[in-house]
């Protein structure tokens, strides 16, 4: 028995589909903003597993390219944050279902 | 990768990372959620050194288990009386859908497609590679990351801002 590249990649599919239904369901902004950290993650794992993998002429590009992706997500998480903390003190709540201004 | 040891740690590593992933789904307490996240954080961090990705590894465990998680702990005990409760809204069937669809869409895809695997076998260590290349090929976006994280710092702080904070 081996670890193969296909069992990263289904254990990727399996996180990103969790963080999207986080993402998409979550009633608490604070728990929206932890889904899209799972998808984070889960993409992280899959460009890890191909440059582990498969054939390149630079195979430390994937690793490279995770590095940026976590300084990007560093950066989208600390705004978001504010956001979070600036929409409860003018709405008074961060439930993404009441934050409805915008809706007919 | 068919040593013992590694095939054991895999294994062992998916089923915390995936479980803490579903127990943020389940737990009803926002804080256990984050908890639970960390956790996962620390399976995937885990996940990259069983794929000899130490450098990616370390950077996991500081930014995303040790920064990011802070940074929403802060965010929830900031925004008190907006609750702690980790309850989905009424997306939450059509979402449920969604999610399967596309998880099995891409386990499909990944275990239909017929990938260029290599036999190169694990990496010695990659460390002083990635710093090179981000030094050499990468060096413009190295820098524009910089100036990212300048920009999202300063944001941030000029969001948080009290309205009408005294100006030195």
């Amino acid at each position: 028995m081996s670890v193969e590249l296909e069992h990263y990649l289904v254990v990727g599919a399996i996180l990103f589909a969790t963080g999207l239904y986080v993402a998409l369901a979550k009633r608490n902004f604070v728990g929206v903003l932890m889904g899209i950290e799972l998808m984070f993650n889960a993409v992280n794992l899959t460009f890890v597993a191909f440059s582990r993998f498969v054939e390149s002429a630079a195979p430390l590009s994937g690793h490279v390219f995770v590095v940026f992706v976590i300084t990007v997500a560093a950066a989208e998480a600390a705004i978001a944050l504010a956001v979070a903390v600036l929409l409860y003190r003018t709405r008074d709540t961060i439930d993404v279902d009441r934050i409805d201004l915008l809706k007919w | 990768m068919d040593d013992a040891g590694t095939v054991t740690a895999f294994w062992i590593l998916t089923v915390i990372t995936v479980g803490s992933a579903l127990m943020v789904v389940a737990v009803r307490n926002l804080i256990h959620a984050v908890v639970f996240l960390i956790l996962s954080f620390l399976g995937i961090a885990g996940l990259y050194v069983t794929l000899s990705a130490d450098f990616v590894a370390v950077t996991q465990v500081l930014i995303y288990a040790g920064a990011v998680s802070v940074l929403i702990l802060f965010a929830i005990m900031l925004t008190p009386r907006a609750g702690r409760d980790n309850t989905e809204t009424f997306l939450r069937l059509p979402a449920l859908l969604l999610a399967i669809l596309v998880g099995f869409t891409i386990g499909f895809v990944a275990l239909d497609a017929d990938w260029a695997i290599a036999d190169r076998g694990s990496f010695e260590e990659t460390a002083s590679a990635i710093g090179e290349a981000l030094l050499s090929k990468y060096v413009l976006p190295f820098e524009i990351a910089s100036v990212l994280l300048l920009v999202a710092m300063l944001g941030a702080i000029l969001l948080v801002r009290p309205e009408g904070a005294v100006e030195e």
